[in-house]
C-alpha cells in the first residue's frame, strides 16, 4: 500500500478512541452474523458485507456532525450502523421482513433512513455519486453548512456518471466530499487490470478538486482526513476527494468464493493491518483501557448483534398486501 | 445427443462461434474474471460462470474484462462492430442498460437505417434477466418490452438449452444488433443439444405442445412454466397449444394467428409490468387481426405494475404462477 499516512500523535481522547473501537467492532461483528444468517438460508439473495473496511465509515462519521448527509453503495450495512441506524432494522431487512427499514420490501441492497441523513444503499454501481451531488446541491441552496459523505468504491470509479458529477460539483462548489473506498477489487477484478492510472484521488485534478490518498485500515488516519475534508466544504470551497485505501475480508458478495486473489494475501492483511486490532493495541499499549474494559464493550456488542438476530428471525414476512403499496404517493385503490 | 445445461449451452455457441470466426470476441464485466496469472485458469467466467473456460481458452485479447463502464463498452462493441467485427458484449444484469441505452437505441439501433442502408452493426449484447433470485429491486427485472419496441434492433429469449445455442448461434451471424436476454431462472435447465453448431431462426416460433381448447404465448423462463400449467389443465381434460415465440423482435405473429384460428382462446404469460407488456402486445395483435377467432377475453398474465420486491414471500407472487396461468386458461373456458 502506497503513501501510508499514520497519526503518531492523535489529538483523540481515550474515551473517543474506546468509541471508534466500539463501532468497528459492532460492525465486524453484525457482518459475521449476517454471514451466518445467510449460510443457514435465512438470507437469500446478494449480501455484499464490509469485513475488513471498518475503519473508513467510523472513521469518517467521527469527522461528521449532526445533519450531515450520507450516501452509498450496496455495500451498506456498515454505514447504516455507524451512522446510528438500528441494527435490528437492518438485519430484519436482510432477512426480508415487515420489521426492517424498508419492510422488506428493499434487502441487503436498498435502505434509507431521513432521521440519521442516510440517503441509501444503491444497486447500480456509481447512481449513488451524481445522488449524493444532488444532496449537496439542496444543501448548498439551503446554506444550511451540511455536507454530505458520496461513497464509492474503486470500481465505480471507471463509470462514466462520476466524472459529470465531478464536474458539476465543481463549478457549483458543491459541498460533497467524494469518499473512494479502495478495496482494489471490483468483483473479481483487481484494480490494476481495470483502471489505467491507479491514483484515483489524482481524478478530480482535471476539475479543480483537491484528492488525497489515505490509509484506510488506520480509523485516526480517515478521522483526520475526514475533518480537512469536512473543513474545506464547510468554507464554501466546493467538493474534496478522499481515496481510502482499504481491503474486504470476504468475497464481493457471500456467494463469491474470491479465487481472483491468494488467501496468503487475505491472510497478510488480516494479520498486518486490522483496523480493529490496530485500535486494540493503541488502547492497550496506551494504556487507555483494561483488557476488561475491552471484553466488557465486546460482550455489549455480542448482545447487541444477537438481538439484532433475534428480532431478524422473530420479525412476521411483510403482508402480502404490501406488494401494491408504496409505488406512488397516492394510496392504491382498494 | 448430450444433455447439457442452459449455461453451458451457452458457453457452448460462444466458443464454437469464436472458434470459428476471429471476428468474434467477447467482452463485458468479469467475463474472463481472474486477477490474471495465477487466476487465470480458475477464472470466474462472469457471475453466473457463463463465460467459464473461455478466457484459458482464447486469452486476453479475445476475452476482455472491462472496466465498470457500460456505455462505453456497449458504445464501444457497437463502433467495432460497424468495421465488420463481431462483438459480444455481455452486460451483467439487464438492469443496467439504463446505463447504456443511448448507445443501444440511438446508436447501434439506428445506424443501417439512418445511415441509408450503408451501415451494419454485427453487435450481441448478451444479457440477463428474470426475478426469483432475492436480488431486489434494482437486479431483478426482465425489460424486454423497452428493447422490443425499439426499431432496429432484435431481441431473443431462449427459454431451454437447445433454443439458447441455435438462437445465439443465429444472433452472432446475423447482421443487425442482437440483445440476447438470458433468464436467471434457467440457467441449471437441462436439456438435449447437439454437439455441432446451428441456428435456429429468429421470428420463429416454436410450439412446444398442440392443443386445440387454447394458445398460451409464453416468453422466456415462463415457457416452462406454461408447460407445467398445461401438464395440469390435461389433466382435467383440458387441451392447450403452448407457443414460444423464442424472438419478440421479431415476433412470429402468423403462428400466433394461425393457433389463434383454431383455438379461439388465447393466454399470454409474460414476466414484465402490464403495461405496454408484451403480453399486452399480443393481445393487441389477436384482438387487431383475429377478432372473429377469439371465443373470449384475452388472458393477460403478467406480473403487477410494482418494482420487484426483495421479501421473498412478496418476491413469490410478484411472478407469474402456473397456479395463475391454469387459472387463466379456466378463464378464458
Ligand atoms: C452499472 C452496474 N454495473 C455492474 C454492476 C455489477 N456489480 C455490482 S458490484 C460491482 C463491483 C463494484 O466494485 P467497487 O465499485 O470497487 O465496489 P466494491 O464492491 O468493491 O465495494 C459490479 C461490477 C452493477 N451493480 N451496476
Ligand atoms: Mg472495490
Amino acid at each position: 500500500m502506497a503513501a501510508r499516512k499514520t497519526t503518531k500523535n492523535p489529538n483523540v481522547s481515550a474515551e473517543e478512541m474506546l468509541g471508534y473501537y466500539r463501532d468497528m467492532l459492532l460492525i465486524r461483528r453484525f457482518e459475521e452474523k449476517a454471514g451466518q444468517l445467510y449460510g443457514m438460508g435465512l438470507i437469500g439473495g446478494f449480501c455484499h458485507l464490509y469485513i475488513g473496511q471498518e475503519a473508513v465509515v467510523v472513521g469518517l462519521e467521527a469527522a461528521a456532525e449532526e445533519g450531515d448527509k450520507r450516501i452509498t453503495s450496496y455495500r451498506d450495512h456498515g454505514h447504516m450502523l455507524a451512522c446510528g441506524m438500528d441494527a435490528g432494522g437492518v438485519m430484519a431487512e436482510l432477512t426480508g421482513r415487515e420489521g426492517g427499514y424498508s419492510k422488506g420490501k428493499g434487502g441487503s441492497m436498498h435502505m434509507f433512513s431521513k432521521e440519521k441523513h442516510f440517503y441509501g444503499g444503491h444497486g447500480i454501481v456509481a447512481a449513488q455519486v451524481p445522488l449524493g451531488a444532488g444532496l449537496a446541491f439542496a444543501d448548498r441552496y439551503k446554506d444550511n453548512g451540511r455536507v454530505t459523505f458520496t461513497y464509492f468504491g474503486d470500481g465505480a470509479a471507471n463509470q462514466g456518471q462520476v466524472y459529470e458529477s465531478f464536474n458539476m460539483a465543481a463549478l457549483w462548489k458543491l459541498p460533497v466530499i467524494f469518499v473512494i473506498e479502495n478495496n482494489q477489487y471490483a468483483m473479481g477484478t483487481a484494480q490494476k487490470r481495470s483502471t489505467s492510472t491507479e491514483e484515483i484521488h489524482k481524478r478530480g485534478e482535471a476539475f479543480g478538486i483537491p484528492g488525497e490518498l489515505v490509509d484506510g485500515m488506520n480509523v485516526l488516519a480517515v478521522k483526520e482526513a475526514g475533518e480537512k475534508a469536512v473543513a474545506h466544504c464547510r468554507a464554501g470551497n466546493g467538493p474534496y476527494i478522499l481515496e481510502v485505501k482499504t481491503y474486504r475480508y470476504r468475497g464481493h458478495s457471500m456467494s463469491d468464493p474470491a479465487k481472483y486473489r491468494t488467501r496468503e494475501e487475505v491472510q497478510k492483511m488480516r494479520e498486518e493491518r486490522d483496523p480493529i486490532e490496530q485500535v486494540r493495541a493503541m488502547l492497550l499499549t496506551g494504556k487507555h483501557a483494561t483488557e476488561d474494559q475491552l471484553k466488557e464493550i465486546d460482550k455489549e456488542i455480542k448482545e447487541i448483534v444477537n438481538a439484532s438476530a433475534e428480532f431478524a428471525k422473530e420479525s412476521p414476512e411483510p403482508d402480502v398486501s404490501e406488494l401494491w403499496t408504496d409505488i406512488y404517493a397516492e394510496a392504491p385503490a382498494a | 445427443m448430450a444433455v447439457i445445461s442452459y449455461r453451458k449451452a451457452i458457453n457452448q455457441a460462444l466458443e464454437q462461434e469464436m472458434a470459428r470466426d476471429e471476428s468474434v470476441i467477447l467482452m463485458g464485466i468479469d467475463v474472463g474474471g481472474g486477477t490474471g496469472g495465477s487466476g487465470d485458469v480458475g477464472s470466474v467466467g462472469g457471475v453466473m460462470g457463463v463465460t467459464k473456460g473461455l478466457y484459458p481458452k482464447f486469452g486476453p485479447d479475445r476475452v476482455i474484462d472491462t472496466p465498470i463502464s457500460e456505455s462505453a463498452i456497449i458504445g464501444a462493441a457497437a463502433g467495432a462492430a460497424v468495421t465488420g467485427m463481431r462483438p459480444v458484449a455481455e452486460l451483467m444484469f439487464v438492469d443496467f442498460i439504463g446505463v447504456c441505452l443511448d448507445q443501444i437505441y440511438n446508436q447501434a439501433a439506428k445506424f443501417r437505417y439512418m445511415f441509408g442502408g450503408k451501415a451494419r452493426t454485427p453487435l450481441v449484447i448478451r444479457t440477463m434477466g428474470g426475478a426469483g433470485m432475492r436480488a431486489g429491486a434494482q437486479h431483478s427485472q426482465n425489460l424486454h418490452p423497452i428493447l422490443t419496441m425499439i426499431p432496429g434492433l432484435k431481441v431473443v429469449m431462449p427459454s431451454n438449452p437447445y433454443d439458447a445455442k441455435g438462437l445465439l448461434i443465429k444472433a452472432i451471424r446475423d447482421d443487425d444488433p442482437v440483445v440476447f436476454l438470458e433468464s436467471k431462472a434457467l440457467y441449471d435447465m437441462k436439456g438435449e443439444v447437439p454437439e455441432e453448431a446451428y441456428e435456429i431462426p429468429f421470428g420463429e416460433a416454436n410450439i412446444l405442445r398442440d392443443g386445440r381448447d387454447a394458445t398460451i404465448v409464453a416468453f422466456g423462463a415462463m415457457v416452462p412454466r406454461a408447460m407445467q400449467a398445461a401438464d395440469r389443465l390435461a389433466k382435467d381434460g383440458v387441451k392447450v397449444t403452448v407457443l414460444d415465440p423464442r424472438t419478440t423482435s421479431p415476433l412470429d405473429e402468423e403462428a400466433i394467428l394461425d393457433s389463434l384460428d383454431e383455438t379461439g382462446r388465447l393466454i399470454v404469460v409474460d414476466e414484465s409490468p402490464p403495461r405496454c407488456s408484451l403480453a399486452a402486445d399480443v393481445a393487441a395483435l389477436a384482438v387487431s387481426q383475429a377478432f372473429d377467432a377469439l371465443k373470449a377475453p384475452v388472458g393477460m398474465v403478467t406480473c403487477p405494475h410494482t418494482p420487484v420486491p426483495f421479501a421473498p414471500n412478496l418476491e413469490d407472487a410478484y411472478i407469474p404462477s402456473v397456479e395463475r396461468i391454469v387459472e387463466a386458461v379456466k378463464n378464458t373456458l
